[in-house]
């Protein structure tokens, strides 16, 4: 009798957390998103941003987007796979896990002396008798960097859905006859997909939107959305042109999410070989 | 349940401590007494040494802050969460101050340091008759170079920084108006144009340059300057002899066709409760020798000619700081060209740096 108002009671913070703090910021984003500089309500911002330069720039942050998720991926499954291999798995783990603590910024600015032309980097290319290069402000240093921050959070999903993956279902794939290739293919790939999935969320919606790192290690020479939202809202104080940017901002991570989040097959039990 | 609970008081006993260090560090911070001011200044932008002999003088303390943007600035004002007594913004921000209604009147008669500045400096078009502000710095923008690092190149003209030999080593600052501001300049065209066609030849011509550009980023140009990574940038006459400081080779250079002259002005903000305390420490900063040490200390040029006696001689007669008045005249000041114009400057700037390889 009593089991109504104790689910009510539950979720009261839930809802209470939702609307102030996912709602309300959307609606006030896309409320501003129809005023004009003067404070007038008006369809121009939308118009505008359909017109412009803004389109190309979707493009821009798609494509690198796109190079940081590719390259996190394949650098962290292979990762991900060899960590539940190892003896004392939890401790790898946490050895890649630790320099996600630490601030974004600090280690951006790291990558600035690694990389400058008397950089430790340089040194070693000159001391292999490849030479000096420019790293700094090139799309390279940019996606290196970028995926460095961001391959924790592909590895660690991957990580629990591999841990999870039920071993006798790989022996019985090898007793079926299925090679390394296919068992990997049918089983493994198929049964740590939500991993691959989830992993993908956590790392292209962000890339989407990075702003800091395309100045400081890009030089300016990488241009996101973040950017042309970070400039409309702290230079050009036209909020109303930023928040339009925003709210298309939002409206394709919410399309990547619909994409990306497959339905929940627990991975030990269900054997879902196709 | 246990573990979350061990977890929290843990968490809580930290913050506890942390806390208390934290106040006890603040109450020896000195006599917290009524009688204090706020000032809102650029970073690096004042001899901390003057504040500790302003508190000593005359018994007010000094709270220090500081902002990296005229449009930061104002927009911490504009909310009024803080009570600055003094702020220092550039003269377009004053004009918008002024329309905002953000400024309060100066009252000359409690400034009798006012008359060791240069006439030249008071009564410009941005404030007429200094009602609302009092010049702390000026300065110019220009080209800082390391002739270590070229082939013998100068930079008597814009048209310099296009030269083939430049290839990826051109940092520009990450400004609109100043980049754009440059591209008109090197057209011949106003630094205040808003005239549309102007405004697209300069990207045009911009976009040509692209090759030549190695970043466009902010403060972090002083640093690759300083350590020889980058040969030529694009800076404002203080940021250039910060770098020269750091490493004799950098050269600075103000294009003969001229460039932008800026000045950066005390004012006191609407949010003020200290009034006279402002005023206090406004004629504090114009007196000759504590101008001349602040000018010292942080290599603008100083408007403060009574100051000039007790500098360097050598620094006041470098044309590279204190150009002379014909030299000037090449310059020009930034007006306030409203929100719409800013943002056509912004728009143009995003697409000049999305076509940068």
């Amino acid at each position: 009798m009593n089991a109504k108002p104790t689910r009510f009671l539950s979720f009261v913070p839930y809802a209470a957390w939702i609307v102030l703090f996912v709602i309300a910021p959307i609606a006030l984003i896309t409320y501003y998103s129809f005023f004009d500089l003067a404070g007038n309500f008006t369809l121009e911002n939308y118009r505008n941003f359909f017109t412009s330069i803004y389109f190309k720039l979707i493009v821009n942050s798609f494509w690198y987007a796109f190079l940081i998720t590719f390259f996190s991926l394949l650098f962290a499954y292979p990762t991900a796979y060899f960590l539940t291999k190892t003896k004392h798995k939890q401790l790898w783990l946490l050895l890649i896990i630790i320099p996600s603590w630490i601030n974004l910024l600090l280690k951006t600015y790291a990558f600035i002396g690694l990389f400058g032309l008397y950089g430790p980097i340089n040194a070693f290319l000159e001391m292999a008798g490849i030479g000096q290069h420019q790293l700094l402000f090139t799309d390279f240093s940019f996606v290196f960097v970028a995926v460095y921050i961001f391959i924790p959070f592909m590895i660690l999903p991957i990580f629990n859905s591999l841990d999870k993956l039920n071993p006798a279902l790989i022996d019985a794939a090898q007793d079926l006859g299925a090679n390394a290739w296919t068992t990997f293919s049918r089983v493994t790939l198929p049964l740590t997909m939500n991993g691959v999935k989830s992993g993908i969320q956590v790392v292209f919606i962000p890339a989407l939107s990075l702003f800091m790192i395309t100045r400081l290690i890009a030089g300016n020479k990488v241009i996101t959305l973040g950017t042309a939202i970070e400039q409309q809202f702290l230079v050009a104080q036209n909020w109303g042109m930023g928040s339009t940017i925003a709210v298309f901002l939002i409206l394709f991570m919410f399309i990547i999410m619909l994409f990306t989040s497959g339905s929940e097959k627990g991975a030990a039990g269900s054997g879902k070989i196709k | 349940m246990k573990d979350i609970i061990r977890v929290s008081v843990v968490i809580l006993a930290v913050s506890a401590i942390l806390i208390f260090i934290n106040a006890k560090l603040a109450n020896t911070g000195g006599a917290s007494g009524k009688n204090s001011i706020t000032v809102f200044n650029w970073g690096e932008y004042l001899d901390p040494a003057l504040l500790k002999q302003f508190e000593e003088e005359t018994g007010i303390k000094v709270i220090y802050e500081t902002f990296d943007s005229n449009e930061a600035m104002m927009t911490k004002i504009e909310q009024g969460g803080t009570t600055y007594d003094i702020a220092v913004p550039s003269e377009y921000a004053i004009e918008k101050m002024k329309e905002s209604d953000l400024l309060i009147p100066i009252d000359k008669a409690k400034l009798p340091n006012l008359k060791n500045i240069d006439p030249y400096f008071l009564d410009l078009a941005f404030d007429p008759e200094n009602k609302f502000s009092i010049p702390y710095f000026w300065g110019t923008l220009g080209i800082a170079y390391n002739p270590e690092l070229l082939d013998g190149q100068t930079f008597e003209s814009w048209e310099d920084l296009w030269d083939p030999s430049l290839e990826q080593e051109v940092v520009l600052v990450d400004s609109a108006r100043e980049v754009i501001g440059m591209g008109l300049n090197a057209l011949g065209y106003s630094l205040n144009s808003t005239n549309i066609s102007e405004l697209e030849e300069a990207a045009d011509k911009l976009r040509t340059l692209q090759p030549n550009i190695k970043a466009i980023i902010g403060d972090e140009i002083t640093q690759l300057m300083v350590n020889g990574e980058a040969a030529v940038a694009l800076t404002w006459s203080g940021q250039a002899a910060d770098m020269m400081w750091d490493n004799e080779d950098i050269d600075y250079a103000v294009p003969e066709e001229g460039s932008n002259l800026w000045f950066d002005n005390m004012v006191i903000p609407r949010t003020a409760k200290n009034i006279d305390g402002a005023h206090a420490f406004i004629n504090f900063m114009l007196d000759a020798e504590i101008a001349a040490q602040n000018a010292d200390y942080v290599g603008y040029s100083t408007p403060n000619l009574a100051a000039l006696d007790f500098m360097d001689p050598e620094v006041i007669q470098d044309e590279r700081y204190y150009p002379d008045e014909e030299a000037r005249n090449h310059l020009e000041v930034y007006k306030n060209l409203g929100l719409e114009m800013l943002g056509t400057y912004n728009e143009l700037f995003l697409g000049l740096k999305m076509d940068l390889q």
